[in-house]
């Protein structure tokens, strides 16, 4: 195994939710990054999957600081990046960019394209040597496809491809060894996605990036990833080799959610079991005690909702799985059980209304 | 006798010094009673635009709308508003991709789902209630008779795309047009909103238009499958042809460059080259020629006709992918 650029260990970020007159009051907190430990080796794409809003956003924010950490390690080649500061940060900045999602949002409208690119060699005083900037944009530009004429143009005159070509730029002109992508490539169709995909590999390959990707494509995902991290609720559920994860998912979550991709082939579709979820998922301002999977989860038992399940190692394959039963499940010992849905509240501080009725996986219309 | 059959439908957007927006460029296709019938195609190619047609709901002005719409007798094109009002919530249903704008904010759900009850079945206001609650049950919302006191912004968008079904399907239409309903839910979600869809249209014979981009739901829904590019269909197939066997050149791009779960980690996707954007809308040849690996000299200036293949199918291509080397 190469060894780790980025090591996390047991990261939260918990975000507090201010009420009263002055927003002065804190309520309660959201646990949006709730004890997420992963290493992320060099050379490697690590793709980060889960439904929206359970985090992965904010564990890449987290990671570069671009949100202070509620407490945990990160460490990057060695350096203990929570301990920086000022100006060490900053210079370490560099070392780290990202890529977004919306190539439209994340670019101003107002900047051309070179003064785009100029604006991150500024902030790190390289834009000094005129020539040399040059060279740098030109290179850059070429490196992902676009004539050293579109320097003088606007986000507007592109299209969504061409937009993420230029943000991907933008992340690369300052010579990164990690780029955490969030959501790189969902703003875009398919056709696109798949020239957005392929060019992501080959700067891999030519440069020797590391990626971390997070996306809630999961076909996507195996198809970029080495390695796949599940994430619900603010906490890693699952994590194991692409492949693996796909032949043998072990959290009842990552079975869920592989049984919920569609894929384009109707002959797999017709055949395919579909392990259905009921509901939505809960708050993070009020997560379930113990198994966060547990409301949904259609395995769970008394201990579930006793004890939090901490991500273990679950064999030599080195795949790691937080759950409590992942032998008996697997092993088909313990069988599914009906859930009853609960009703989630869309304003993240309202708690859930447990104990609501039966969702039906079929339902009959009522009679006329 | 098709339920709807949509005949050279085509609608042109205006704009003052601008030039005229061919947004549905010929739109044909037929829909049987019960059949689920697909359209794909990637964003702007004008599937949105041909629902919004279909149901009458583009706005007044800006914009000219040519061919026919036969719902049964009648072509819905040329009905009285009052009239296309009433088939509107009677025999078509329609579902959006964002159930928030579809949902009156300020009025309790259960009442939205009652008033079209009372409106197009002859309910009263009591019965209209009761069924209502009938209905979110149907549709899988929790504790339905508590939810018919609620407003739209207190639930989760799965369970406002479930009310927004409920409404929908409250008079049983004949025909249901649901414009991506599942893009903006999570994928779990979106598993089960599928799910509920199926069902619905299996037990209730409700005819089902289904609108996305994503060629998984496709496979797994439609009976017949009309791939859009730029305002026209290209191809048309039974689900199981289309994706055995794609024989245009963009159908078979485009099921080459998504990556699939069930496939090993790859090297390189298949790519498309250009954009959509690349089109040359004035142009009487094909759309896709600047884009095609198989592009001939007579994809170039002359229209190229949809002409019917196998099955019930058709194609729009001068030159289209062999059959062997499609599969
Ligand atoms: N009111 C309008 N005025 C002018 N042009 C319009 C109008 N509505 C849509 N168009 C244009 O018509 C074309 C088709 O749009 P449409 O919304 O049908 O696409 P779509 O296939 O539904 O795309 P998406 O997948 O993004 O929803 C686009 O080029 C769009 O810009
Ligand atoms: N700045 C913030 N303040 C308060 N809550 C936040 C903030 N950023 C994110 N959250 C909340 O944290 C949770 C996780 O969000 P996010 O990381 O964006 O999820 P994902 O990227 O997986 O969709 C969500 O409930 C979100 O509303
Ligand atoms: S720990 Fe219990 S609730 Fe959590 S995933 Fe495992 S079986 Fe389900
Ligand atoms: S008509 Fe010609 S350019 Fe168009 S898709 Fe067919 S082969 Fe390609
Ligand atoms: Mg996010
Ligand atoms: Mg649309």
């Amino acid at each position: 195994m190469s060894e780790a650029l980025v090591e996390i260990e047991d990261l939260k970020v918990h975000f507090p939710i201010k009420s009263g007159l002055l927003f002065d009051r804190t309520v309660g907190h959201v646990y949006a990054v709730d004890g997420v430990s992963l290493r992320i080796r060099r050379g490697e794409t690590y793709g980060l999957v889960g439904e929206s809003g359970c985090g992965k956003s904010t564990l890449g924010r987290g990671l570069l600081r671009l949100v202070e950490p509620t407490s945990g390690r990160i460490t990057f080649d060695g350096t203990d990046v929570r301990s920086l500061k000022g100006e060490q940060m900053r210079r370490f900045r560099r070392r780290i960019q990202m890529v977004f999602q919306d190539p439209l949002a994340s670019l101003d409208p107002r900047q051309s394209v070179e003064s785009l690119l100029v604006e991150g060699l500024k902030a790190h005083g390289l834009h000094r040597d005129k020539a040399a900037v040059r060279d740098r944009l030109r290179s850059t530009l070429d490196s992902v496809g676009l004539p050293a004429s579109v320097l003088n143009k606007y986000p507007h005159e592109f299209s969504g491809g061409q937009r993420q070509r230029i943000g991907i730029a933008r992340a690369l002109v300052l010579g990164p060894e990690l780029i955490v992508a969030d959501e790189p490539v969902s703003a875009l169709d398919v056709s696109i996605q798949a020239q957005v995909v392929n060019l992501l590999g080959d700067l891999q390959d030519s440069l020797g990036l590391t990626y971390l990707v997070i996306a809630h494509d999961l076909a996507v995902v195996r198809h970029i990833s080495d390695t796949i991290g599940v994430m619900y609720l603010g906490s890693l559920v699952e994590e194991a080799d692409g492949d693996q994860l796909y032949e043998r998912p072990l959290h009842p979550y990552t079975r869920a959610l592989l049984s919920a991709v569609p894929i384009p082939d109707p002959y797999v579709e017709d055949r395919r079991e579909r392990i259905l979820l009921a509901g939505d998922l809960p708050s993070p301002a009020a997560p379930p005690s113990g198994c966060r999977f547990r409301t949904r989860c259609p395995w769970s038992q008394d201990r579930c909702a006793r004890e939090r399940p901490e991500l273990r190692v679950f064999d030599d394959s080195g795949q790691r799985v937080a759950c409590h039963f992942a032998e008996e499940i697997r092993s088909g010992a313990l069988r599914m059980h009906e859930v009853r849905a609960e009703l989630v509240r869309p304003d993240a501080d309202s708690p859930p209304d447990v104990g609501a009725g039966l969702i039906q996986t079929r339902p009959d219309l009522p009679a006329p | 006798m098709p339920l709807l059959d949509v005949r050279d439908l085509a609608v042109v957007f205006h704009r003052k010094g601008a030039v005229p927006v061919r947004a549905v460029d010929g739109v044909s296709f037929t829909v049987e009673p019960g059949q689920t019938v697909g359209l794909v195609g990637e964003s702007g190619c004008g599937k949105s635009v041909t629902s919004l047609a279909i149901m009458g709901l583009l706005p007044r002005r800006g914009n000219t709308v040519t061919g026919e719409v036969r719902f049964e007798e009648a072509d819905l094109l040329t009905l009285r508003p009052q009239d296309l009002r009433d088939r509107r919530g009677r025999d078509i249903g329609m579902i959006f991709q964002d159930p928030l704008s579809s949902l009156n904010p300020v009025i309790p759900l259960g009442l939205q789902v009652a008033e079209v009850l009372e409106r197009h079945r002859g309910r009263t206001r009591q019965a209209a209630l009761r069924e209502a609650g009938g209905l979110l049950d149907a549709v899988g919302i929790p504790d339905p008779t508590r939810r018919l006191k609620e407003f739209p912004h207190q639930l989760s968008g799965g369970m406002r795309q479930r009310a927004l079904i409920a409404i929908a399907l409250a008079c049983r239409p004949r025909l249901l047009i649901a414009d991506e309903p599942t893009t903006a839910l999570d994928v779990t979600i979106q598993a089960q909103i599928l799910t509920l869809l199926k069902d619905l249209v299996d037990r209730s014979g409700t005819a089902l238009v289904m609108i996305t981009h994503d060629l998984g739901v496709v496979a797994g829904l439609c009976d017949t499958v009309n791939v859009l590019y730029a305002g026209k269909v290209v191809e048309r197939a039974a689900r199981h042809d289309l994706f055995a066997e794609p024989r245009h050149p963009y159908t078979h791009g485009l099921l080459q460059s998504v990556p699939r779960l069930d496939a090993d980690r790859g090297g390189r996707l298949h790519q498309i080259r250009g954009s959509v954007s690349d089109n040359i809308p004035w142009s009487e040849g094909c759309a896709f020629a600047p884009r095609c690996d198989r592009v001939i000299d007579a994809c170039i200036g002359e229209t190229v006709p949809l002409e019917p293949v196998r099955r019930g199918g058709a194609l729009r291509c001068t030159n289209p992918v062999p059959q062997e080397v499609a599969a």
